[in-house]
């Protein structure tokens, strides 16, 4: 059972400080939306949780694990603004690629989550040639490869239809069901039960 | 296939389906190369005195040409952020990088070599010389552009900063190596300049890609 823990944390960026003491805790199956205004602090918590930046202070581990360490890193995956594509690799090479520095994958499972994004024709099309929305789908098709436990999603409903948000909001749900963790930021509204909302 | 391998032939791929990123360095240093004997003597005993300069020094250039792209475009896309918080190891990552990088520049540098150093009257020892050198240090060169590289990722218009931070830690490459061609040409030993730039790729094989790692997190946070 996974259980993310977030204490005492402090964020500042130049000399602004974003948030400070803020503390957490997720158990398996809850879905956290952080929300606030633009420059509140959602991207720089998220990239926190994720390893990427560091916070002034406070300590975040998943069962224990600190962050930075092999089994935090494994543990989570993080979808952030930009589309982590390479316009130079196929749909499917680009999704074999970044699931593969998350958890492994099968190349039938990638033929899967494509056609569960509604890409089903497009595993050979070039991330170049693609549009805004169909960029998300190849990077939110992550979701049905990783075995990742904590998802962390920044924005993942821009540029997608009504269509694309009800898969994805679909597959969040089934991974808490599955005793997963999710924790996204958004402005939009979201059909995912038993929310929880984060203010900032 | 382990994240090495994947990496690495990721890497590859993506370059070779997009030439320009790896042609446009290898032009220019054939072209530079080649201009030399136009603007200066065509006289034998001239270029041959200067090859080993000319050749070094454009090789650097070129080296330095292309490392701007080495961590750029995966920077801008976001991929680099997803191999910072990887669970693999990110200088394993970076190396296979780095070693793309040397395949599509330092590699085609050498095959180049022994003709660019025939247009310049090299005797065939010094051009065997030349390719040596070229062997140990253009490795060398991508390693250590490699943490530059990694200093300055998140930086518009940083090809200027790029030069200042690396062409100093060029230098003893430069000197061991036209040393050894130079020497070469007059038959003098070049034990000492092969042993120097043999452990200058040692010591930045097994610091760069730690080095470069720590840089890239830093300039990410």
């Amino acid at each position: 059972m996974s259980k993310l823990i977030v204490s005492d944390l402090t964020c500042q960026r130049g000399y602004n400080e974003l948030f400070s003491n803020l503390s957490f805790e997720l158990n398996a199956g809850e879905i956290l939306k952080i929300s606030g205004a633009n420059g509140s602090g959602k991207t720089s918590l998220l990239k926190i949780l994720a390893g990427l930046n560091s916070a002034e202070s406070g300590k975040l581990s998943i069962n224990n694990n600190k962050v930075g360490s092999y089994d935090y890193q494994s543990d989570i995956l993080y979808l952030g603004h930009l589309p982590a594509l390479s316009p130079e690799l196929h749909c499917k090479e680009n999704l074999d690629y970044l699931t593969q520095l998350n958890n492994s994958n099968s190349n039938q499972e990638l033929d899967n989550a494509l056609k569960n994004v509604g890409l089903k024709n497009f595993e050979y099309e070039y991330a170049a040639n693609l549009s805004a929305g169909q960029k998300r789908r190849v990077v939110l098709s992550a979701l049905f490869v990783t075995q990742a436990k904590v998802w962390l999603l920044d924005e993942p409903f821009t540029a997608l239809d009504s269509n694309g948000i009800n898969v994805i909001e679909t597959q969040i749900t089934k991974h808490c069901d599955d005793g997963g963790i999710c924790i996204l930021t958004t402005h939009q509204e979201c059909n995912l039960p038993g929310l929880r909302i984060l203010n900032l | 296939m382990n994240i090495f391998t994947k990496t690495l032939t990721r890497d590859l791929k993506m370059s070779l389906r997009n030439p320009s990123s790896f042609l446009n360095p290898l032009l220019f240093f054939v072209i530079a190369i080649s201009l030399f004997p136009l603007a200066m003597s065509p006289d034998s005993h001239t270029l041959s005195n200067i090859a080993p300069g000319i050749v070094w020094v454009t090789c650097m250039l070129s080296v330095l040409l292309s490392l701007n792209a080495l961590f750029h475009y995966d920077y801008d896309n976001g991929v680099l952020e997803q191999m910072v918080i990887s669970h693999h190891s990110l200088p394993l990552i970076l190396l296979a990088k780095t070693i793309s990088h040397w395949l599509l520049t330092g590699l085609p540098i050498i095959l180049l070599s022994p003709l660019l150093g025939m247009t310049l009257f090299l005797d065939d020892k010094s051009i065997y010389v030349l390719m040596l050198t070229l062997l140990l240090a253009t490795p060398s060169l991508s390693l250590i552009g490699a943490i530059g590289a990694s200093l300055i990722v998140g930086i518009k218009n940083s090809g200027m900063l790029l030069s200042l931070l690396i062409l100093p830690l060029y230098i003893p490459i430069l000197i061991f190596a036209t040393s050894a061609v130079s020497q070469s040409q007059f038959n003098l030993p070049i034990n000492g300049q092969i042993y120097f730039l043999a452990s200058i790729l040692l010591i930045s094989l097994m610091a760069s890609p730690f080095v470069s790692a720590i840089a890239l997190k830093t300039s990410l946070d």
